[in-house]
């Protein structure tokens, strides 16, 4: 085995001094939450590193509800999921048709829609937030599912149309020509070409609107107020109105919200990483 | 089937009815933008319209001017961009120059780096929040441990905690423009690396000369396109801090939701059109190096 050279270790050292700290920046906050649910109150409130007897109890509590935070938990779990699953087919539906009629079947006006959802994608979103819970109130949408809905949909399908639309453009217009010569409608070529070739991308930005509703706070926090109603973000954030706010458990209900999405990330991370860092910014 | 071949360009067809001029698939292709028209125009026209014109009057703005909570709103929102958002590109930059060494712990590690961004603010700035609470979190017993000293009351001095949510806002968005800037770095041909080399360039200099020149556009649009979103991001500060302690570290768009919340929908949407100055050049901006 050949020893590595003396210039060898000292790239390595120098990559290291900076990997650690990125280790423990990353880490940290997300070692603290997977502490707490897994530490009894004591042992979290005295800031140990390591609880001294780890246990799983408090997953018990938060399961069986047995907490009068807790007492909706299944219902809010059931709320984001359908939310998010609804956001996700939604947004998938709305951006795939208005990519293929722009990309493939160049509909007049097509440019202009581009830049219209440009624009969206552009308005920060606290500030979209405002007008948009007077309007779901004026629609009277609020407090319904449909509000919360409709607001991730419209702020997922810009993104969505612009990486469909840039993933489109890069299959070869010979297909769509080689499928009309045999005789294929419109609803054929994209039924039995367009959409088969665009699963990838399909795949990639079907995920992403569904994590986005999944991890939404702020819209589902002002357009959704029954306990029965809102979803889990809003549940966790209800909890830091209390004084008397049971950490231990808040932090297990955190978890075990931030593991859906952390793991269909890292399900999808392909598709993800590919389809969606190609059309966010091409320089 | 001749009527398709209208979907290529440069097939010049003069101007007849629209009715006429329309093939069976770009028929088709209108019908399919209409979803999404529909909600552009019910959930991005009508509030934004429907906002501004409750934005009308000059007396908000009066009574905005006058709430001292909106001027130290505006002052943190700039910092919070100028400061927090250059810091963040530059620590991005850095970054996706380790994260494309090919190693394969730097692999393990890039995936480790990702779950910020693909886990859910709530949980983690949450986590955070308790970590630093000056009696019970983990760090200040560290801190007592080790100096015998107590520490600093984190999320009570304005300053520290307007520090605290920026880096919260970098340690949530670091990991996507990383990842950004590390498509852009692998992009560069690597054979002008190789030529560098071989001329025995130093890193700074094949940094300076290589690396640079071509992710330059790609750095700036990707600082624009920060600001914009920065400038919406809620969750960092309002889970942090709530815009406290005494309404200090609030920014334009926590102050937006805390008018909305006290009921004052006029303030709300002045504060929001006040910002409009900083977002609309931004916008334009984008607007023109994107859709080119």
């Amino acid at each position: 085995m050949k020893l590595p050279s003396l210039r060898e270790v000292g790239t390595e050292a120098r990559l290291l001094l900076i990997g650690i700290p990125v280790f423990i920046w990353t880490m940290l906050p997300i070692y603290h939450l997977l502490l707490f649910a897994i530490s009894p109150k004591e042992d979290a409130f005295a800031g140990k590193l390591w609880p001294d007897h780890p246990t799983l109890h408090n997953f018990g509590i938060v399961f069986h509800q047995q907490h009068y935070f807790l007492r909706d938990f299944w219902a809010q779990f059931w709320n984001s999921t359908v939310i998010a699953v609804a956001v996700g087919a939604l947004t998938l539906f709305i951006a795939t048709a208005a990519a293929f009629s722009i990309s493939r079947l160049r509909v007049p006006g097509g440019r202009l829609v581009m830049n219209l959802a440009l624009f969206t994608y552009f308005i920060p979103a606290a500030f979209l937030a405002v007008p948009m819970y007077r309007t779901m109130g004026n629609y009277g949408l609020l407090n319904n599912h449909w509000a919360l809905i409709l607001a991730m949909v419209t702020i997922a399908s810009p993104y969505a149309i612009w990486v469909l639309k840039q993933a489109s453009d890069k299959l070869p217009v010979e297909l769509d020509e080689a499928a009309i010569m045999d005789g294929a409608t419109t609803i054929q070529l994209f039924r039995l070409v367009y959409v088969p070739l665009m699963m990838p991308s399909l795949v990639a930005v079907g995920t992403y609107a569904l994590l986005l509703a999944w991890n939404e706070y702020l819209y589902a926090f002002l357009l959704l107020s029954k306990d029965t109603e809102i979803t889990l973000p809003v549940a966790l954030g209800n909890f830091l109105a209390a004084d008397d706010s049971p950490w231990e458990l808040l932090m297990t209900t955190g978890l075990i919200y931030a593991l859906p999405p952390a793991a269909m990330y890292y399900a999808f991370k392909r598709y993800m990483v590919a389809g969606l860092t190609a059309g966010a910014v091409k320089s | 089937m001749t009527s398709m071949t209208l979907s290529t360009p440069g097939n010049i067809v003069p101007r007849r009815p629209l009715s006429a001029r329309l093939s069976t698939p770009q028929v088709w292709g209108l019908a399919l933008l209409v979803p999404y028209m529909l909600v552009f125009l019910a959930f991005v026209v009508y509030p934004v319209s429907y906002g501004l014109w409750l934005a009308r009057h000059p007396a908000s703005y009066v009574a905005l001017y006058h709430d001292p909570i909106f001027a130290r709103a505006a002052v943190n929102t700039l910092i919070f961009l100028v400061i927090g958002i250059n810091f963040k590109m530059l620590i991005a930059l850095v970054l996706s120059g380790f994260f494309i060494q090919s190693r394969s712990w730097i692999k393990w590690l890039s995936v480790l780096f990702i779950l910020p961004w693909a886990v859910p603010s709530i949980p983690t700035i949450l986590s955070v929040r308790f970590m630093f609470n000056p009696e019970w979190g983990m760090v200040n017993h560290l801190i007592f441990k080790f100096t015998g000293e107590d520490g600093p009351n984190w999320l009570n001095d304005p300053a520290i905690a307007l520090t605290m949510a920026i880096l919260m806002h970098i340690w949530k968005s670091l990991p996507f423009w990383t990842l950004i800037l590390m498509t852009g770095r692998l992009a560069i041909p690597q054979d002008q690396f190789e030529a560098a080399e071989v001329d025995g360039a130093s890193w700074w200099q094949k940094f300076r000369f290589i690396t640079w020149p071509s992710m330059r556009t790609l750095y700036l649009t990707c600082t624009l396109l920060s600001m914009i979103w920065t400038l919406g991001d809620f969750n960092s500060v309002y889970l942090l801090t709530g815009g406290g302690p005494a309404d200090l570290t609030h920014v334009l768009a926590t102050l937006g939701i805390r008018y909305l919340r006290l009921d004052q929908l006029d303030l709300s949407m002045a504060a929001i059109v006040c910002a409009l100055p900083l977002v609309l050049p931004l916008v334009y901006v984008m607007m023109k190096r994107l859709s080119r």
